[in-house]
């Protein structure tokens, strides 16, 4: 066990090196740090200042040691745009950008297990297969543009739902939430759904061969020989072991969902750390292009992390099967 | 999933020959219609300046009077607009076949190119073994850990704009599934008696390579390499819809769609929605037809 996690620890922090070199060098070596740090009208004296800062007269090496232990201690630079701390400023959107993509998680939890249940129990009737249709095109279907035609139907023509922003908030615990109101929840139904789409697919994927599979098992026979009633059946005995891959994928996903949330938040004018990413990219604000995708990476790792211990404390022959490979 | 893939690939007794998997192929109708559309949408591409009414991109072809104009209208020069026109008086029809253009070559190109690169460091992965083998499957597992829109957002912001950046990033971020395939199918096929054959015969290495295993490995290869294409296709149309890929000078599908966008809020929904539904049409067909080669091509994965 303690092997396992070690071992998943030091992937993870050679995943984090890896990805900071990548940043590194993109920043040094290919670009011109001074530029990338300093602003445009940054004189001779403050370019010297930046210089010195970073320590771009010393070996790169050295170079490196000091941009890791500036970013470890959050000091990536001041964003040009909003003149504060850049890594303070993406925290300050985070929020935004985790209520979309949990919203979006659990909406295809909410829709994908059902219709891939269905799916599963029906797998020849015509409903089934619509369903398995529908979830190979959403596989094809670039998610942005089903995020236009949604804003064009539900917003544009039926004047339903808001087109874009985050709506009425609610102050919770220091930070604005949007899924208090009932005007912030229908600002952040179509980006959710948008967002969504792709997982809902792969969760119906996953439910239907998950139920494949668990229908013909002993104990779901041996329930149905007991006469347990067929409702019980589906909902304990089998929605339990299906769900197991199911939250997997979806938490290895979360980072994913969260790297793809830039662009719904570009399309939804969603104020999350995503549509700030671009933003930044648009006018050239490095310092918070930077603090961004350390960030990210970050978050993402440590999720992947945590679902392969969460997993491997839930289920032990991962960590079998993990050490024999 | 692949070494599942590569273990069904050999099993097989023979590959088949071209025309019994093209017969198999064409016996589910949906993958016809798909492979049908496919290379229509190649052709489209192909010809786009024999087939549009007008060279989007030549200034003197366009005139603004034109402007926004609905489906089905008609320019001052009388020439028809089948799907409308945009902002700049731009024929939709002919962007489209020309933005397809764009896309298809982004996305073959990066295809081939990831699996010419992939195939090799897999066969290398195989071939080695030891050492190198778990180096190149290691940086294979955290290549495929990472989100490609997140590796291809890193690389697109530190290299900048450009159609030889989009490529690379499309590369960077496909080389592995290609790698992961190639190795599982490599290692099978590896402990085989032909392969013991051969190399009784002390033939070189290079000839082991290159004219018995790659062979074996192509069915695995084409149909990652066809849903590969599609992926690609989409993530550059979704880069350049973030204004993050290609040059404004030569726009894909994704670039047209972005730059309808803004139009569409006032109304003007044909200025995104075909060029979309172009997309759409393109990405299906490839996927759906790499489906049903993965099918046709290991007869056990069929459900």
């Amino acid at each position: 066990m303690s092997v396992f996690i070690l071992r998943r620890l030091l992937e993870s922090g050679f995943v984090l090196v890896a990805m900071s070199l990548l940043v590194f060098f993109g920043v040094t070596v290919i670009g011109d740090p001074v530029r990338i740090f300093a602003a445009q009208e940054c004189d001779q004296r403050c370019v010297a200042a930046i210089r010195e800062q970073f320590g771009l007269d010393r070996p790169v090496w050295e170079q490196y040691a000091v941009f890791v232990g500036n970013a470890l201690s959050g000091n990536l630079g001041k964003s040009f745009q909003f003149g504060l701390p850049a890594l303070g400023v993406i925290l300050g959107r985070a929020p935004a950008t985790l209520e979309l993509a949990t919203a979006a998680v659990l909406l295809s939890v909410l829709v994908g297990v059902p219709l891939g249940m269905w799916a599963g129990l029906k797998p020849d009737a015509l409903s089934s297969r619509a369903v398995m249709t529908l979830s190979t095109v959403a596989f094809s279907v670039p998610t942005f543009w089903i995020g236009l035609i949604l804003i064009m139907v539900f917003a544009l023509w039926l004047g339903w739902l808001p087109v874009v922003g985050r709506g009425q908030t609610v102050m919770v615990l220091g930070i604005e939430w949007s899924f208090l109101t009932l005007n912030g929840l229908k600002h952040l139904l179509l980006p959710a759904v948008t967002l969504s789409l792709f997982n809902i697919a792969l969760v119906i994927r996953l439910t239907r061969a998950g139920m494949r599979e668990v229908l013909f098992t002993d104990y779901v026979k041996f329930a149905r020989a007991k006469g347990v009633h067929p409702l019980r059946i589906l909902l304990t005995h089998v929605l339990k072991n299906i769900m197991i891959p199911v939250v997997t994928v979806l938490g290895l996903e979360f980072g994913g969902t969260v790297a793809f949330a830039v662009v719904t938040e570009t399309i939804f004018s969603w104020p999350g750390m995503g549509k700030l990413l671009i933003d930044a990219i648009e006018v050239l604000d490095r310092p918070l292009i930077v603090a961004y995708l350390l960030l990210v990476v970050l978050l993402f790792v440590s999720v992947n992390l945590l679902v392969d211990i969460l997993y491997s404390v839930l289920d032990p022959r991962v960590r079998l099967g993990g050490r024999s490979r | 999933m692949s070494v599942a893939t590569a273990r069904d690939a050999a099993a097989k007794p023979e590959p088949g020959t071209l025309r019994r998997v093209a017969r198999e192929y064409l016996r589910s109708p949906g993958a016809t219609i798909a492979l049908v559309v496919l290379v229509l949408v190649v052709l489209a591409a192909t010809a786009a300046p024999l087939l549009s009414p007008q060279d989007p991109y030549d200034l003197r072809q366009v005139d603004v009077m034109d402007n926004l104009q609905p489906p089905g209208s008609r320019s001052w020069g009388g020439m028809l607009f089948l799907l409308g026109t945009d902002g700049q008086g731009r024929d939709i029809y002919s962007a489209i076949l020309y933005g397809l253009r764009t896309s298809l070559v982004v996305g073959v190109l990066s295809g081939v190119l990831a699996l010419a690169f992939g195939t090799l460091i897999g066969l290398v992965a195989a071939s080695r073994g030891g050492f190198a083998d778990t180096l190149i499957m290691r940086l294979v597992d955290l290549q495929l850990s990472l989100p490609p829109i997140l590796v291809a957002l890193i690389l697109l912001v530190l290299l900048g704009n450009g159609t030889d950046k989009i490529i690379l990033a499309l590369v960077v971020v496909q080389w592995a599934f290609f790698a992961r395939t190639v190795r599982g199918v490599a290692m099978v096929e590896n402990a085989r008696d032909y392969m013991d054959a051969a190399r009784g015969l002390k033939l070189s290495p290079l000839r082991l390579l290159f004219s018995h295993l790659l062979p074996n490995c192509m069915p695995v290869l084409i149909v990652v390499g066809t849903v590969q294409v599609a992926s690609a296709i989409s993530l550059e149309a979704t880069l350049s819809f973030l204004g993050l890929g290609l040059p404004p000078t030569e726009p894909s599908l994704g670039l047209l769609i972005a730059n309808g966008f803004r139009y569409m809020m006032s109304g003007n929904w044909w200025v995104s929605v075909f060029p979309g539904l172009a997309l759409l049409v393109t990405i299906m067909a490839f996927n759906v037809v790499g489906d049903r080669l993965r099918d046709v091509l290991n007869p056990r994965l069929q459900p």
